[in-house]
């Protein structure tokens, strides 16, 4: 990574050029069964570590996200996902923590996926990559922690499925976060979840250049993966953001004729934002993914969710939103409910907003206020 | 002595910082590292002043979304939702303190709330305004309309406050209830009353050990 020195306060973070950097471990051991070997993983990290090791803090990307959470890319230019979030004198205040962000398991932006090159055969895993979970993604985020040198994090953050790490983490790792931000996300998938995931999943399996996964060096199944991510899309948004954004407003002035091509603003931003899709993501890398994301459910093994939550040690800051009907109010709610019957330190605020399920990635100003304070409270207890 | 001094300190500097004589007594009242919850916590102050001088281990619950975010932003763990929904949850005796502040007034049901509190709290400290006091009671005889003081600031068709109780009227309840009671405050401004506190407390304070 490349940091000038600088100054104070808020301002854009384009000159933090940063580049994405990676580690190989020779082993995992999955839940499944199967060791996968070897192992890379793709991370980005952003301020420094002090002396005492007190200031680290872990950001889980959500379903499409990489481990490019801020700055800009020395690659391509493109800024963080979470650039509005993580920079100095941002909520996580890189002149003060240091943040670290990895690609997950089984993703396809630099950490070992499906379209990992399998040592064995020479050639791409394809679909037979072994079957992955939400629990081997924060396995292998503690080997990283563990890489970096970093005995106890001060905090893991993350929204939607990164929020579902951020539970695994602490309740499998107690012992190793002082906080928990988990945002916009769940305990488990709900029918409905898992319904729309795999909506997504037979539109890439209906594509017949999907080829059973073994599309690699040839046509991609573009359509397919295209598909997927509109429906995907939609769930992100909300009635309201869809109504502001788009309307019933046509693409150009024949657009009452009828037909068939996008007619519709709404058509054509979904259309567009499928086609970018194709030419960043995997598709087998959404396959396995949204399977993990189904499957998790953080109280298996444990009976109830609050026997689960027990274990955790940690503060947790919970945030949902208004609008998101995605990952609704009423699954923050459960976990909460879960860490207060069992007497758990634990913040709640559902935050008012038109976005959708995008809310925590794109309305961060009242977010970012949450944060920031919750952290800097939690570091001067620990520090 | 020492710890009188100390306390006396801490009262002055509470009021100062909060200017509330509510939060000097409760501040008063806590044991230092004990486990507090605050129903009604407002943005959080005291629960922060809390944490910062007597170490406390501090939880709030609020219904107003603005000021949930106030509180989280000093960073202190405070619930977004209303005062039974947020005590349900709770496990018996989790609580070393929970702290109802000029709130009873205001909620639906306030035997509930009582009674969940004494549930979920070793002790309780509950902070009422009295409505006994002589300036309201003047103000319901001279003008003949609801009483408004500076206490009961509102018109009666706004008022948050829907259920009116005196300084006689607690003392009645928690010989009713067999509740017991440690400690009383009575406060009028920033001095203590100890005479005719029915009539002369614009505030009262108790502290109630749950049995």
């Amino acid at each position: 990574m490349i940091m000038p020195k600088a100054s104070t306060g808020f301002q854009s973070n384009s000159w933090m050029i940063v580049e994405t950097q990676s580690v190989r471990f020779d082993s995992l051991a999955l839940d499944c069964g199967v060791v996968l070997s070897p192992v890379d993983v793709a991370y980005e990290t952003y301020g420094e570590l002090n002396r005492n090791k007190s200031n680290a803090v872990l950001i889980a990307h959500a379903f499409s996200g990489d481990a490019h959470a801020a700055g800009i890319s020395k690659e391509d230019g493109r800024p963080g996902w979470w650039d509005n979030m993580i920079g100095p004198g941002r909520a996580f205040d890189t002149e003060k923590y240091f943040v670290i962000c990895s690609n997950v398991l089984g993703g396809c932006r630099g950490t070992t996926g499906p379209s990992s090159v399998n040592p064995v055969t020479g050639r791409p895993y394809a679909m037979t990559f072994p079957m992955i979970t939400i629990s081997d993604m924060v396995r292998l985020q503690k080997k990283l922690i563990d890489h970096l040198g970093i005995p106890r994090l001060l905090a893991v953050a993350g929204g939607s499925m990164g929020g579902m790490q951020v539970l695994e983490w602490a309740v499998r790792y107690p012992d190793s976060l002082c906080a928990a931000f988990p945002i916009a996300t769940t305990a488990r998938h709900s029918a409905q979840q898992i319904a729309f995931n795999e909506v997504g999943r037979q539109a890439i399996m209906a594509d017949p250049d999907w080829q059973g996964g073994n599309y690699y060096g040839g046509k991609l199944p573009a359509r397919g993966l295209s598909v997927a991510r509109m429906v995907g899309h939609i769930t992100y948004m909300s009635d309201q953001s869809m109504k502001e954004k788009f309307g019933r407003r046509f693409r150009s002035k024949e657009g009452e004729s009828f037909h068939f091509n996008d007619v519709f603003e709404v058509e054509s931003y979904l259309r567009y934002r499928g086609s970018q899709f194709v030419d960043r993501f995997d598709a087998n890398s959404y396959l396995y993914i949204t399977k993990a994301m189904d499957i998790f459910d953080l109280a298996q093994g444990y009976g109830t969710l609050a026997a689960a939550l027990e274990r955790a040690k940690c503060r947790f800051l919970v945030i949902s939103f208004t609008s998101d009907w995605l990952y609704p109010t009423y699954q923050s709610l459960e976990i909460v409910s879960a860490l207060r019957s069992r007497n758990r330190d634990v913040a709640y605020c559902e935050l008012s907003s038109n976005y959708g399920h995008d809310a925590f990635l794109v309305e961060v100003g009242e977010q970012a206020e949450l944060v920031r304070g919750f952290l800097a409270a939690t570091y001067r207890e620990v520090a | 002595m020492q710890a009188l001094a100390q306390s006396l300190i801490a009262h002055r500097l509470v009021k100062q910082v909060l200017g509330r004589e509510d939060y000097a007594i409760i501040s008063e009242l806590v044991e230092p590292g004990s486990l507090v919850l605050d129903l009604g916590c407002g943005d959080g102050e005291l629960l922060e002043w809390l944490v910062n001088n007597k170490r406390v281990r501090a939880r709030g619950v609020e219904i107003s979304r603005d000021l949930v975010q106030k509180a989280i932003a000093r960073g202190v763990s405070v619930y977004q939702g209303d005062i039974n929904q947020g005590l349900a949850d709770y496990p018996d005796h989790t609580f070393d303190y929970v702290i109802l502040s000029q709130t009873l007034q205001q909620t639906q049901r306030p035997l509930q709330v009582l009674r969940e509190m004494l549930r979920v709290g070793k002790r309780i400290i509950v902070a009422f305004p009295n409505f006994g006091h002589w300036r309201v009671r003047w103000s319901h005889l001279v003008s003949g309309r609801a009483p408004k003081t500076a206490l009961f600031p509102h018109n009666w068709y706004d008022s948050p406050n829907i259920h009116f109780l005196t300084v006689e009227d607690f003392e009645i309840l928690c010989a009713e209830q067999r509740w017991k009671i440690e400690r009383r405050y009575y406060l009028a401004g920033n001095r203590r009353v100890r005479f005719l506190p029915n009539l002369l407390a614009e505030v009262a304070v108790y502290l109630i050990r749950s049995t």
